[in-house]
């Protein structure tokens, strides 16, 4: 018998070895596989368990964390969630997190291996740091000016530091507030469902995700090319423009919104937004050199990124001589988001130079300890220096004396370009209204403030709809914030 | 293993050789159990509350005069005793008790440490009575067959009250309700023992005389017989499988140990395997069981979402090595039968791989400490009951652990001590009482000599 109870003692510790062994198959081999099963809602409980950090604007968070008490326990709350929606984006336990929320995720939601101070010991404790704040480069005055100036109206508003690439504001409207899509009931679901189907499209960040035909705008490349390219050497001498100007090519010709546009010199076509000229001088700039002035201002590059991806700004790099002139008025296929031609106006105040727009200025643990600072950083050259001083004083010249007259700020320089894009087939649809420009306050060593302003107004008369008369004077709501209440 | 024979001296002193007691470790080992799960207690507190729980001396006061009680009963009575034994169950059910109050923290409305701290009691007072009255095991042996009776009347019972969760173990009077089949575990392990150690030469004999044609007699066969149908029984009837497989390995062990056949084994694996498979694919609460091993994570690529089991390896996964720490983990989204069946993955959660070695090498310890009285007692019965008793706790710790984590097909079954429910620790008590006898029995000094200093042949007859 004593031999028999031995087996059974070797039988028992069998089982004891299989438990153990199987108990670290679980606990070790496949722990993480499990711990990253989809199904297993640890992470999201974790995620959720400490208060998310804030967004900062103007060093004031516009964000906050409710303690709901249930398993996912913090939800976002937003101050002026609409105001700042196209900045912050939405974090929602149901549908994850866009822009700022998304791009900064890891230090927001306290993950980011940068937020522990010993990083080992977090490992070995599994303690997870306290989460991390944003601040951003917006002004709270400017958006709410951009905000406000658009009322309501479907519309983008992106204004930027021209010397450091500082994103001001950054405005689409309508807009939504993000608080509605924080939870994980079903009336976020249900909120979720109609903000996407809703045919004003309030979640569609237009400043930065959406393109429109930039129209006359677009002329301040042009002549930039035709500057840089030396097929004008005096913007006040004549362009030898017939009118009407026939599309190179085809027996087509182009009409002007103003008078007095035949044989006009580059400092008349923009001051009255001449597109017989414009047209003219871009296909006498040909091709190539088009292309490669539009890159330099930051079309056609799929990369850039505020750190959220912007959506590329398009200049056909294929194109006949007819579609070219077009193209150098900013029609056919030429679109641009309005950060692109804030980028344009940008150029044109900082002699020349584009920065690379950024939103988050400093990225800071919860005491306020500094982890990342962002500061200007070159992006690309658009034209020489002195193109730019010449581009500066035809675009004063159209804001004092042209069609950016709405625009003019008493104590201020001001230069601006309209543009009132045509668009649909035939043109048919409504026109976007465009205004870019920038600001310098006349005691102050530079610009303050560059920007583009478009409306696509659906309710407006068609007649009412131009640069000068929609965008221009929001842009000169924007810019006088950004020139004084900063 | 080697604890027992550490203690013995050179055995050449002609005074009579006095072995030691060791009650001083015991009582030893009981302050550290109790210190460790007050320890446990108030780290729970600390995690959750960031305070330390205000009960917290009383909790430990509380588990420390049952354990100075159960202590002095055994010193008194059985002082020969092994001295892991008792610290063993102390720690082990004051253990499950800071789980249960941990879990309770998650489900306010449905509390059950209070119930459990009353069962611990009640669990204990029964232990201190049992080590009192019960003076020699041998006793047990005359009430075999009013063991059996009992045993399958309790077993029979729950087949007249509702089913609880699909499974008809449960009887239900007013508000207690207790799961017969536990108590039946060791009425049936004391039955057991003492018809096997009647009938061991019947059983041998037969089986070596006779070829494979005849089998045993009616009469030695008919018992074994009988308890396979129960078996079976209790899993058609009350779709309780992991009692039947308790029974199954509990009688197959024992009638190996009594009877040195490797053929009984054979003969209770294929009577098993047989009844198994009929019950398995026949019956769906078994057989979806058997699905959910096979595949634990089907339920979420289907769309439903985890099952029971995915969500107890994903909080054993969630544990690794060192656990999050008592208090901070969520295996409380297992759900329904988080305090009782799986508590082990509270466990595996928050003490980690660990944490959960330990709490599986405690098992392992006291089945060895059973085991070795068993080796060292001269008597057939008390051997087999040793080999019993220890058997159940061995398998049931098996078939649960086993089943939260994956590596058998998920049964309910209670983990000894740890899990909630009454008769679950209160039986387990009364296990650990009857190892507490059965090892000072063990231990105990054979009479002295009368004439001292004559060289005697060794009295021990090893079978």
């Amino acid at each position: 018998m004593t031999r028999c109870i031995r087996h059974a003692a070797v039988f028992s510790l069998l089982l004891l070895l299989a438990l153990l062994a199987n108990a670290a198959r679980v606990q070790v081999l496949e722990a993480s596989a499990l711990e990253n099963n989809p199904a297993n809602r640890r992470a999201a409980i974790a995620r959720y368990a400490e208060p998310r950090g804030d967004i900062l604007v103007d060093g004031k968070p516009v964000t906050g964390s409710e303690d709901t008490g249930e398993q996912l326990r913090y939800e976002r709350t937003y101050r002026d969630g609409p105001l700042y929606a196209p900045v912050t984006g939405y974090s929602s336990q149901t549908y994850d997190t866009s822009f700022v929320e998304h791009a900064q995720d890891p230090v927001l939601s306290g993950s980011d291996p940068l937020l522990a101070p010993f990083p080992l010991w977090g490992d070995l404790s599994r303690s997870r740091p306290s989460a991390g704040d944003v601040a951003t480069t917006v002004k709270a005055a400017v958006q709410q000016a951009a905000y406000r100036g658009l009322a309501g109206r479907r519309g983008a508003v992106a204004a930027i530091e021209p010397s450091t690439g500082k994103i001001l504001a950054l405005v689409s409207s309508p807009s939504y507030d993000p608080q509605l899509l924080s939870g994980n009931g079903p009336e976020v679901s249900r909120a979720w469902a109609r903000l996407n189907g809703a045919d004003a499209q309030p979640m569609l960040n237009r400043a930065i995700r959406q393109t429109y035909p930039p129209g006359s705008a677009f002329k301040i490349v042009t002549a930039a090319a035709a500057l840089e390219s030396g097929v004008v050497d005096d913007v006040d001498a004549p362009t030898h423009t017939p009118e009407p100007f026939l599309l190179p090519g085809t027996r087509t010709p182009l009409p002007n919104a103003t008078k007095g546009c035949e044989d006009a010199s580059l400092a008349y076509a923009i001051q009255w937004s001449c597109n017989t000229v414009m047209a003219n001088l871009g296909a006498r700039v040909g091709l190539r050199n088009m292309v490669a002035t539009a890159r330099g201002f930051g079309f056609n590059d799929p990369g850039l990124g505020i750190p959220s991806g912007v959506t590329a700004s398009n200049f056909d790099t294929d194109m006949s001589p007819d579609q070219l002139a077009l193209s150098s008025i900013g029609q056919f296929n030429t679109t641009a988001t309005p950060l692109q031609m804030a980028m344009v106006a940008a150029a044109v105040a900082s002699g020349g130079d584009v920065r690379s727009p950024y939103l988050v200025e400093r990225v800071t643990r919860a005491n306020g300890d500094l982890l990342a600072q962002n500061g200007p950083r070159a992006y690309r050259q658009a034209m020489t220096p002195v193109t730019a001083q010449r581009l500066r004083e035809l675009m004063v010249r159209a804001v004092e004396e042209g069609t950016g007259g709405n625009a003019s700020i008493a104590g201020a320089t001001v230069g601006g370009k309209t543009g009132t894009a045509q668009h649909g087939i035939d043109n048919s649809g409504l026109p976007y209204a465009w205004f870019i420009g920038w600001a310098q306050a006349y005691d102050a060593p530079r610009p303050a403030v560059a920007l583009a302003v478009v409306v696509e107004d659906a309710s407006a008369v068609r007649e009412d709809i131009s640069g000068g008369g929609s965008a221009a004077p929001v842009a000169r709501a924007v810019m006088r914030a950004a020139l004084w209440d900063s | 293993m080697t604890a027992t024979t550490a203690g013995t001296s050179a055995p050449e002193p002609s005074p009579a050789p006095r072995p030691p007691k060791r009650r001083g470790v015991e009582l030893s080992l009981l302050v550290g159990a109790v210190v460790i799960c007050v320890h446990g207690y108030v780290a729970v507190g600390l995690a959750r509350n960031g305070a330390v729980p205000p009960d917290a001396a009383g909790y430990g006061a509380g588990l420390g005069v049952l354990a100075l009680l159960a202590h002095l009963a055994v010193r008194l009575r059985a002082p020969y005793a092994d001295p892991l034994l008792l610290p063993i169950a102390v720690l082990l059910n004051g253990l499950g008790l800071v789980l249960i109050y941990r879990l309770d923290l998650e489900t306010p409305l449905d509390r059950a440490a209070p119930a459990q701290l009353v069962w611990s009691t009640s669990g204990v007072a029964l232990f201190i009575v049992a080590v009192i009255v019960l003076r020699d095991h041998r006793i047990l042996q005359r009430y075999a067959y009013i063991s059996v009776t009992a045993a399958l009347a309790l077993l029979c019972a729950p087949i007249f009250f509702p089913a609880v969760n699909g499974a008809r173990i449960w009887i239900r009077m007013g508000q207690l309700s207790f799961q017969p089949g536990e108590f039946a575990k060791v009425l049936l392990a004391v039955f057991f023992a003492a018809y096997l150690a009647a009938n061991r030469g019947a059983l041998t004999h037969a089986s070596r005389l006779i070829r494979r044609l005849q089998l045993p007699t009616g009469r030695v066969l008919g018992p074994i017989v009988a308890v396979w149908l129960v078996s079976v029984g209790v899993l058609v009837l009350e779709r309780d499988l992991g009692t039947s497989l308790l029974f199954f390995g509990l009688f197959v062990v024992m009638l190996y140990v009594a009877t040195g056949r490797i053929g009984w084994i054979a003969v209770g694996l294929l009577l098993a395997s047989a009844g198994a498979y009929a019950v398995g694919s026949l019956e769906p609460h078994v057989h979806s069981r058997v699905e959910d091993w096979l595949d634990p994570y089907a339920g979420i690529e289907s769309g439903e979402g985890p099952g029971q089991l995915a969500q107890s390896l994903f909080a054993f996964a969630a544990g690794g090595m060192l656990g999050t720490g008592l208090g901070l983990g969520h295996s409380v989204l297992i759900g329904f039968a988080t305090k009782s069946d799986f508590i082990l993955a509270t466990a595996g959660e928050e003490l980690g791989l660990v944490g959960l070695s330990a709490v599986f090498l405690l098992y392992g310890l006291l089945v060895a400490r059973g085991l070795t009285a068993g080796l060292a007692l001269r008597d057939p019965f008390g051997r087999l009951l040793a080999v019993g008793l220890s058997s159940i706790v061995a398998l049931q710790v098996f078939v649960i652990a086993g089943g939260v984590t994956g590596l058998i097909p998920l049964t309910g079954m209670a983990m000894p001590f740890l899990a909630q429910g009454g008769s679950s620790v209160v039986t387990n008590w009364v296990i650990v009482a009857l190892l507490i006898r059965l090892s000072h029995s063990a231990r105990m000094p054979p009479p002295v000599p009368v004439e001292v200093g004559v060289h005697a042949p060794v009295t021990a007859v090893r079978p």
